[in-house]
């Protein structure tokens, strides 16, 4: 655990600090900009189906397809993200407890 | 330092004491920004601490995280994939990528801060999305650097303090489960998403990586899922960069997602 902590600490740190070092036109490409700007899209939505959508190597459908919901939900109405996550767990609690 | 570069970084307020005729009343403004904007991602540290333990991570651990990986989308990213029973090195490797768009803003604040020697390593660990928002939302140099290096600190700060109390707190509880907390972190990405879907093509992007991955679970190691999603935003993103709104697809549908 504290390797993979360290890798990724040192990867996101070089990331950063890469931008001041290197001249511009070598980061900027118009291709590497445009993957940049579809790599948080494409991995966040991806843990958002694995995390809400699976257990183990199982797809299953339970309370917390509910929380993801009312999270959809609270961001659509602009709630501030601590709502967001809040009605996420709340709805998921509740639908244990119902269930 | 060479007299020329004094003299530049001395010339430079007064030209823009012309811009800003108010520097104080400019200065209280940003700084009343930093700490409101530090403030609010205090929120997101106290959800990061409570998902980071409830995915296993130890109270040091996850605070290590805060203090030097530093970077929201990232660090959650990284507990998430723990926390689904993903390798802990997929979960490094899922936050760098996700790190990958702090190289773009630095490019950007290296061009307005101009650090050199020690400030450089400072000014590259304080570039997130926060400091750079502010700083280029900022009118002149001076106001923009004042913006980024108090935003940056009063988000370290808030971020880092934040991050403790909600490791401690969630360590406390018995089982996240019963509180829902594990829908935490799908919450938490969707929030941190949503202002990204604006077009189309971010739609189809996000679509398409969730249904590859949701369709590889059952036949590869927990994490790598994930991974694959990465290979569909490359594909996405080596396509032809020519205006994609403007593509003339026939199987498009009337942009329903024009909004």
């Amino acid at each position: 655990m504290w390797l993979a902590i360290a890798v990724g600490c040192v990867g996101c740190f070089a990331l950063k600090f890469v931008g001041y070092s290197l001249p511009r036109r070598v980061i900027e490409q118009p291709v590497v900009k445009h993957i940049a700007e579809l790599l948080p899209v494409a991995l966040l939505t991806a843990l958002i189906a694995t995390q809400t959508f699976t257990t183990g190597h199982h797809l299953q459908l339970d309370a917390r397809a509910a929380g993801l919901v009312a999270a959809a939900i609270a961001v659509r109405l602009r709630a501030p993200f601590l709502v967001v996550v809040a009605a996420a767990c709340v709805v998921t609690a509740l639908v244990r407890v119902v269930a | 330092m060479s007299d020329a570069d004094d003299l530049a970084a001395d010339a430079e307020p007064d030209a823009e004491l012309r811009l800003e005729p108010i520097w104080p009343a400019t200065r209280r403004g940003v700084l009343r920004d930093a700490a409101g904007v530090g403030l609010a991602t205090g929120a997101y540290g106290l959800s990061f601490g409570a998902i980071s333990s409830a995915a296993g991570l130890s109270v040091l651990q996850t605070c290590v995280l805060s203090l030097v990986m530093f970077t929201g989308g990232s660090q959650f990213a990284m507990v998430g994939v723990i926390g689904g029973g993903g390798a802990a090195m997929t979960g490094a490797a899922t936050a760098v990528m996700l790190g990958a768009r702090n190289a773009f803003y630095a490019v950007r604040m290296a061009g307005v801060l101009d650090v050199r020697g020690w400030r450089r390593p400072a000014a590259a660990q304080l570039t997130i999305d926060e400091s750079t928002a502010m700083a280029v939302a900022r009118a002149t140099a001076r106001s923009s650097k004042l913006a980024f290096w108090a935003t940056g600190s009063s988000v370290y700060v808030w971020w880092n303090l934040a991050t403790l109390i909600g490791a401690l707190s969630a360590n406390a509880l018995s089982n996240p489960r019963v509180l829902g907390l594990d829908a935490a972190a799908p919450a938490a990405f969707l929030a941190l998403m949503s202002p990204r879907l604006r077009s189309r093509e971010p739609w189809v992007v996000a679509l398409t990586a969730a249904a590859v991955a949701l369709i590889s679970v059952p036949f590869v190691p927990t994490g790598v899922p994930v991974l694959f999603a990465a290979g569909i935003a490359v594909i996405g993103g080596v396509r032809p960069v020519h205006d994609a709104s403007h593509d003339a697809n026939p199987d498009a549908n009337p942009d329903k997602d024009a909004r």
